[in-house]
């Protein structure tokens, strides 16, 4: 029984496909309690995107559109979607994680009393759940104590949901974010990058603190270029100031699951593992024969990146004739 | 300024974990404790904004009597006392944490309260914003940069897609995130100087909080394990293995 809220992420007034991977959470859910499922589409200027949400069986697609959700800000935002879970009768609700929903989620779940878990990996049955710990070196079963919960799912875990007609009825909402003032927007520096989403992409070619410099990192470029692939780096290249942060794979970046993940000049630290081993296939490329990220590569190369690469590009040229 | 910092205990984050064959917790043997990388970013943060501005940096911390080592490691990195609240590590949930540090905050009153973004054991995520939320403060969380002026903090924040920056009014609730800063190493006579400043020991009963959970770890396994694959050779192998074998090109 219950209802679970699905909190859609909209992104330069677009939908973020990763909504998609809770609502199949949702559903599973849904399935193990005999409950249903809403979604819950907050912003300035989206109710627009409302019908890319309604042939997924949700009950009801509830629309809250409204100028002071032009910026994010916690605060605001959680009071107005514990709001809008009230509304919806919802017993739970729930989320893809991204930094957006990690920074939202706790905030909603203290003001709706409820436990919540985060980085959700499977749903055992209506109170209990796996998720990972110590950089998903450890699987916990956690179980919810509280009538109410929420939860920030792991994306890579829950495929996408696929679109399976019907027509949820779209309902606008009357909830506003509640501004006391103690918190205001100021700017964001957008990472302008013609590659794919780095949590999106299909393949995905990530680079170490072996690529030495910018430059060095640069080498990867007609390799990520002819597999149309988004380019990552390890915690090591963000903290140098070689990637910028929105690019770090790992327990405290981003967690990917691309059909193909090729690991260049990193050695594999456990963090970084933890962000990309859910790859279909893996490839590293390294000179280190005893570097840890060959004990989780389907193949493994040893190589100086620098000449084991642009060789690479030419081989991958010849076979795709371009 | 008076800042209140959390510096909780982790086991050593490049030790390889492994799961109890009973399924009850971590084999401890043999394994070290170190601060949270993310605390150690909080406290570095506490510390130079005190040295800029005055006040005191509190370290905060919840566990039994073990976890004082890494408190004090806190202190002789420059906070001038600490508490710690006496319950053991797997008698607490994220709400719980939020709850016994809420109680610090309404009793410290500082005019900011850093906590690292996330602990990495753990790995949940939430319990700033839990704080904030439960006394209702403003959050900046995932913060890379903090900067203190006109009884506001600014702080930019690693999200997705870039870097935000938004400003919050203090008394605020600000997580770090690894590129705040670089913590500093404590030096000896700081070492041996931290060994005399104060530690106050609470205890949930004291400061009247429930310890009842509202999520429960009930078990740990170990994740499943990709199998090794193969080293190839050359690229020439690698991209026939990728087209024919992997069908990943």
């Amino acid at each position: 029984m219950g209802t679970t809220l699905v909190i859609a992420e909209t992104f330069g007034g677009k939908l973020r496909k990763s909504t998609f991977n809770a609502v199949t959470f949702a559903k599973a859910l849904a399935a193990k309690t005999g409950g249903d499922f809403a979604i819950g589409l907050l912003g300035s200027g989206v109710a627009g995107l409302a019908g890319e949400l309604t042939g997924y069986g949700a009950k009801a697609v509830y629309v809250a559109d409204n100028a002071g959700f032009a910026n994010y800000l916690g605060g605001p935002w959680a009071k107005a979607v514990a709001a809008l879970a009230d509304q919806a009768g919802a017993t739970s609700v729930a989320a893809t994680s991204s930094t957006f929903t990690r920074d939202l989620l706790p905030r909603v779940a203290a003001r709706m009393g409820a436990g919540m878990v985060s980085e959700v990996l499977s749903v055992v049955d209506g109170t209990k759940f796996l998720r990972p710990m110590w950089a998903g070196n450890v699987v916990a079963t956690v179980e919810v104590k509280t009538p109410k919960a929420v939860f920030c799912v792991r994306g890579t875990e829950f495929d996408a949901a696929q679109a399976t007609g019907g027509a949820s009825p779209v309902q606008a909402v009357a909830v506003a974010p509640e501004d006391n003032g103690k918190q205001r927007y100021v700017k964001f520096e957008a990472v302008v990058s013609s590659r794919p989403d780095l949590a999106e992409a299909a393949v995905v070619v990530a680079g170490g603190r072996g690529l030495k410099d910018k430059a060095g990192f640069a080498i990867l470029d007609p390799l990520a270029d002819l597999l149309k692939a988004a380019i990552g780096g390890t915690r090591a290249v963000v903290d140098a100031g070689i990637a910028p942060n929105d690019l770090q794979i790992g327990q405290t970046g981003k967690v990917i699951a691309p059909q193909l993940y090729i690991g260049v000049a990193l050695s594999g630290a456990i963090q970084h593992i933890a962000g990309m081993k859910a790859s279909k296939t893996i490839v590293a490329i390294n000179k280190d024969p005893e570097a840890p990220i060959f004990s989780v590569a389907d193949y493994g190369l040893v190589a100086d990146a620098f000449k084991a690469v642009p060789e690479l590009v030419e081989e991958i040229r010849k076979i795709k004739g371009v | 300024m008076k800042i209140l910092v959390t510096a909780k205990r982790v086991t050593d984050p490049d030790a390889k974990i492994r799961v109890k064959p009973d399924g009850t917790g971590i084999e401890t043997a043999g394994l070290e404790y170190k601060l949270n990388p993310f605390c150690e970013n909080a406290i570095e943060a506490a510390v130079s904004m005190v040295e800029k501005h005055g006040g005191e940096a509190i370290a905060v911390t919840i566990g039994t009597a073990d976890v004082e080592q890494n408190l004090r490691t806190a202190l002789a990195m420059g906070c001038e006392r600490a508490i710690r609240v006496e319950i053991a590590d797997d008698q607490l949930d994220s709400d719980l944490t939020a709850r016994i540090l809420v109680k610090l905050f309404e009793t410290e009153k500082p005019d900011l309260f850093l906590l690292g973004k996330q602990a990495v054991d753990g790995d949940s995520n939430q319990v700033a914003q839990l704080v904030a939320e439960m006394l209702d403060l403003p959050q900046a969380c995932f913060a890379s940069g903090i900067v203190i002026e006109n009884g506001e903090a600014v702080v930019t924040r690693e999200i997705d897609g870039g870097i935000e920056t938004i400003a919050v009014k203090l008394p605020a609730v600000v997580s770090a995130d690894l590129r705040l800063n670089t913590p500093r190493l404590p030096t000896l006579p700081n070492v041996l100087k931290a060994k005399r400043k104060p530690l106050q020991v609470l205890t949930p009963a004291a400061l009247g909080v429930d310890t009842a959970l509202k999520v429960a770890t009930v078990a740990y396994e170990a994740p499943p394990q990709r199998k090794g694959g193969i080293k190839v050779k050359t690229v020439q192998e690698l991209v026939e293995k990728l087209q024919n074998e992997a069908k990943a090109l």
